[in-house]
């Protein structure tokens, strides 16, 4: 039985034995393939192929050109935007990069936690739905005061979370069932009771609502409140987003629980012989993951004045998944590699505005973990040297989980 | 066959594994390659075999200088090998096992069985190895399985046949008869070289001895060479192989095991009906050959494998213990445990020293402060027990994988004896371990029972047993055969080993 399950603990271990240089490599590569991209589908670089060996600085301008414009939209879309009226909107971007950073960073953590525990977390978006059902409900169908309430909704979220993750660490426990199969089939089953549950007004679906699955906005006393005025729309999910990364990094690097739970996903035979129970470790562990997942939810369903809708969820369960692989799961790497991610989301339409399709971006976010999970496909572009088996274990401790690591 | 190894060198990165060894090999000649684990000889025959290129140096056959790009070669050159751990398929028959990989085949590929099965009835008959070719491997003793990969060496014409550890898995009855067929085989013409770290069968089989230390050839030493003086070339140094202790000073009684029974992963029962008990202030060692249900004892003993319902009990200083207690629970009743296989159930190889010391006392110990580690008494303690337990590492804060076997041991055996417990339970404590390890190791046990703990040493080594035991308790097929003195002969004990009752 423990074999296979062997093996595919090995496989998270060698995606995330990658290191500093292979990580800051594949970034550099998935915006080179998104480069590629941008270049194929533009029509002046594609007419100047034609005539490519008379006048071959036609094709490459034109390659230069939509390159340096499609990234030089995204650089202004999610950090400064030079080209703004006033000071206070030319930093608009960079808010708006750390406001779809911020549940970006949250989810990864969750993420990331289950990865060092041997765990893999598909089921990302299922829990942040449970964690936007709940907040949405406090947040919706109770009165309480200012401030109360919003940490009400906040803990709700995180509650409703935690519950769909323990179920999954419970049913891997007692069944042996693998928690792939169970969070993708969870997702499933979460995506579509949210949406059965804004079908009914009695439930949350909105009073005035056509017929649209869509729930009320949360009450002005739950929602996140702005941090720096209205000018910008960042709100208070960064600084709960924050503190959810100094929360994982003290779980983790400093206490003794996450002790265990590296222990177990390090070695679970060496754990259960230390004593440890490594089924209830199973259940803590995913319940911990999607307790982070569900400050996103949180996040989702009170950082907008604008009741949630199916859609609501924005990907970011998945997208999280990339994040923790990009971050190492280390608290300082998901902090980063959110933020990255969240950048993205914020340029896009700047893209979309000049013209280049924001598509791009997913791309180049396939692309980043297509590189880090194909460690052999990166040592071949760059000559690495294939770690041996001691130094790749080695370096999971001191390259990913080294941030700040126990000393 | 002559063999010759000319100034074989090689490197792993920084590593020197094998650094420019000369060995000569006459044929029909017993020749005895002799280190300590991790001296390089494994590498060495796998250099020789092909696996491994040499990065330096030339193999010679009959003075012809070869190039092995891999065991195809080797093998086509005459050089036969039987690894520690056999290449064997368990659900094939003896005949098609000695086939694979080079079948005798007919018009359009078909296996001829027949043709195979003639084989080894040839070679088992000449070389009186008595093994019937359609017997399935899986129902073999580990003895006979270990004359099957012979059987199929010989039938590719091996001339030079290399014994990797062979009596490792052998009741001693087993290796007195490995030791005759090698003699036989040498009389025919064949080299054997022959790879091994026990003193005691190298100096009865052997024609000549090499011994390799840290990759380097040490000497060379004639087979009435003392013991002493082999040791001594091993290990670069003078060593003590006997180990001196005081007579046994009994206190109450620590560990009471009642008639229990205990199934293995394939739920079959691997331990039978055991009873017996250990008394403070004694080593209990449990011998056996592998295989015959210590593993499951001794992971029963700690809660790691349930003891079949009703069977009986066991009582740690004279409580009852549950019929299901965890083993948190057990380790916190003042048991230590030192696993058989460190790497996996001993260690955690990509924690460092100092976590891997605190592995079985996260929960409230020293090492804790409510829910914080408590880093500074980690660092503290853990500095203090690299020190005493003679860790050779540059710090604590280096990852337990990176250890020597040896190393990585005093690290598990450090972090039980810290803990103060009542009854040690050391399951092949100086398994894979260098002989400076075992020699401290073994003094660290004779010490825990000198300070009045109890000792459960389940060993499948007979030298460690004798140097140690204060009682020995045999196990055969899940039983116990019999609990005897340490006065007792070795061939008693190996009878005892082979299920004939004392």
């Amino acid at each position: 039985m423990s074999s296979p399950e062997a093996r595919f603990n090995q496989a998270i271990k060698e995606i995330l034995a990658g290191g500093l240089t292979r990580t800051v490599l594949s970034v550099i590569l998935g915006f080179l393939v998104g480069a590629l991209f941008m270049i194929g589908s533009n029509k002046e670089f594609l007419e100047g192929l034609t005539y490519f060996f008379s006048r071959p600085q036609d094709s490459l301008g034109a390659a230069w050109t939509v390159v340096s414009d499609g990234y030089g939209a995204l650089f202004r879309g999610s950090i400064f935007n030079a080209e703004a009226e006033d000071l206070i909107k030319a930093f608009r971007p960079l808010t708006e990069t750390l406001r779809l950073g911020a549940p970006l960073i949250a989810a990864g953590l969750g993420i990331g936690l289950a990865f060092r525990v041997g765990l893999f977390n598909i089921g990302g978006t299922g829990q942040l739905i449970f964690g936007m059902i709940f907040s949405t409900w406090v947040a919706t169908r109770i009165e309480l005061p200012i401030v109360l309430h919003m940490i009400v909704a906040l803990i709700a979220g995180i509650l409703g979370a935690c519950l769909l993750g323990a179920l999954v660490g419970f049913l891997k426990a007692r069944t042996g069932a693998h928690e792939v199969i169970l969070t993708i089939m969870l997702n499933y089953i979460a995506i579509y009771f949210f949406s059965f549950l804004m079908r009914d007004p009695a439930l949350l679906q909105e009073e005035r609502a056509s017929g649209n699955p869509k729930a009320d906005p949360a009450a002005v006393t739950a929602q996140f409140p702005k941090l720096f005025g209205d000018e910008y729309s960042l709100h208070w999910g960064l600084v709960f987003s924050i503190a959810a990364v100094i929360v994982y990094w003290w779980l983790m690097e400093r206490s003794t629980i996450g002790y265990r739970l590296r222990m177990v996903g390090f070695n679970p035979d060496a754990a259960k012989t230390a004593g440890i129970n490594v089924n209830r470790t199973y259940v803590l562990a995913m319940a911990l993951s999607a307790a982070f997942v569900g400050v996103a939810g949180a996040n989702q369903a009170l950082g907008t004045a604008i009741g949630v809708t199916p859609s609501s969820h924005a990907g970011i369960g998945f997208d999280a998944i990339t994040v923790a692989l990009l971050g190492g799961s280390s608290a300082p790497g998901i902090l980063l590699a959110g933020l990255l991610f969240g950048a993205f989301k914020a340029g896009a339409p700047a893209m979309q505005v000049i013209g280049v399709s924001p598509e791009v971006l997913g791309i180049v976010q396939g692309a980043i973990v297509l590189f880090i999970a194909a460690p052999p496909l990166i040592r071949a572009i760059f000559g690495l040297p294939k770690p041996q088996t001691t130094n790749a274990l080695g370096a999971i401790r001191g390259r990913v989980f080294g941030k700040g690591g126990a000393k | 066959m002559k063999l010759e190894l000319r100034g074989i060198t090689k490197r792993f990165g920084q590593l020197v594994a094998n650094d420019s060894i000369n060995l000569v090999v006459q044929p029909g000649e017993i020749h005895a390659l002799l280190g300590e684990n991790g001296a390089g000889k494994s590498t060495l025959m796998n250099v020789l075999y092909g696996l491994y290129q040499a990065d330096e140096g030339q193999i010679l056959l009959d003075d012809k200088a070869q190039k092995f790009s891999g065991p195809g070669d080797a093998m086509a050159s005459g050089i036969g090998m039987v690894h520690q751990h056999f290449m064997l398929i368990p659900v094939f028959t003896v005949a098609e096992n000695v086939a694979l990989g080079n079948e005798p085949t007919g018009l359009f590929g078909t296996f001829k069985l027949a043709e195979a099965r003639k084989r080894v009835v040839e070679i088992s008959d000449r070389f009186g190895f008595n093994v019937d070719p359609d017997a399935l491997v899986e129902d073999l003793p580990v003895g006979v399985q270990q004359r099957v990969e012979i059987i199929k060496a010989l039938s590719r014409d091996a001339k030079v046949l290399v014994l990797d550890e062979p009596t490792a898995v052998l009741t001693p009855q087993e290796t007195d008869e490995l030791m005759a067929i090698m003699r036989q085989l040498a009389k025919a013409g064949t080299s054997i070289v022959f790879i091994t770290h026990k003193l005691r069968e190298v100096k009865e089989v052997a024609d000549k001895i090499t011994v390799i230390r840290l990759g380097k050839v040490v000497g060379d030493a004639a087979p009435d060479a003392s013991t002493s003086e082999l040791a001594s070339m091993m290990v670069g140094r003078e060593v003590d192989l006997t180990v001196t202790k005081r007579q046994a000073s009994l206190g109450d009684e620590v560990l009471r095991v009642e008639n229990i029974s205990v199934l293995d992963d394939r739920n079959q029962r691997a331990v039978n009906g055991v009873s017996f008990m250990v008394q403070r202030g004694e080593i209990l060692a449990i011998a056996g050959v592998q295989g015959n249900g210590q593993t499951e004892l001794a992971e029963a003993l700690l809660g790691l494998r349930p003891v079949i319902k009703g069977s009986g009990s066991i009582s740690i200083n004279g409580e009852h213990r549950k019929s299901q207690a965890s083993v948190r629970d057990v380790l916190e009743s003042g048991v230590g445990f030192i696993p058989e296989d460190r790497k996996k159930d001993g260690l955690v190889s990509e924690f460092t020293i100092a976590e891997n010391l605190m592995l079985n006392a996260s929960y409230k110990s020293v090492f804790t402060k409510g829910l914080n580690i408590n880093f500074a008494a980690r660092k503290k303690i853990s500095k203090d027990l690299v020190e005493r337990f003679d860790v050779r590492t540059p710090s604590a804060d280096h990852l337990a994988g990176k250890l020597s076997g040896g190393n990585q041991q005093k690290v598990v055996v450090a972090r039980e004896l810290y803990r103060k417990v009542d009854l040690l339970i050391a399951s092949q404590p100086t398994r894979g371990v260098d002989v400076g390890s075992i020699e401290f190791i073994h003094e660290q046990l004779v010490a825990e029972r000198d300070a009045g703990k109890g000792v459960v040493l389940i060993s499948t080594e007979l030298d460690e047993v004798l140097a140690l035991a204060d009682r020995i308790a045999v196990m055969y097929r899940g039983q116990i055969i019999g609990i005897v003195g340490p006065e007792t002969s070795r061939e008693q004990l190996g009878k005892m080993m082979a299920g004939v009752a004392a």
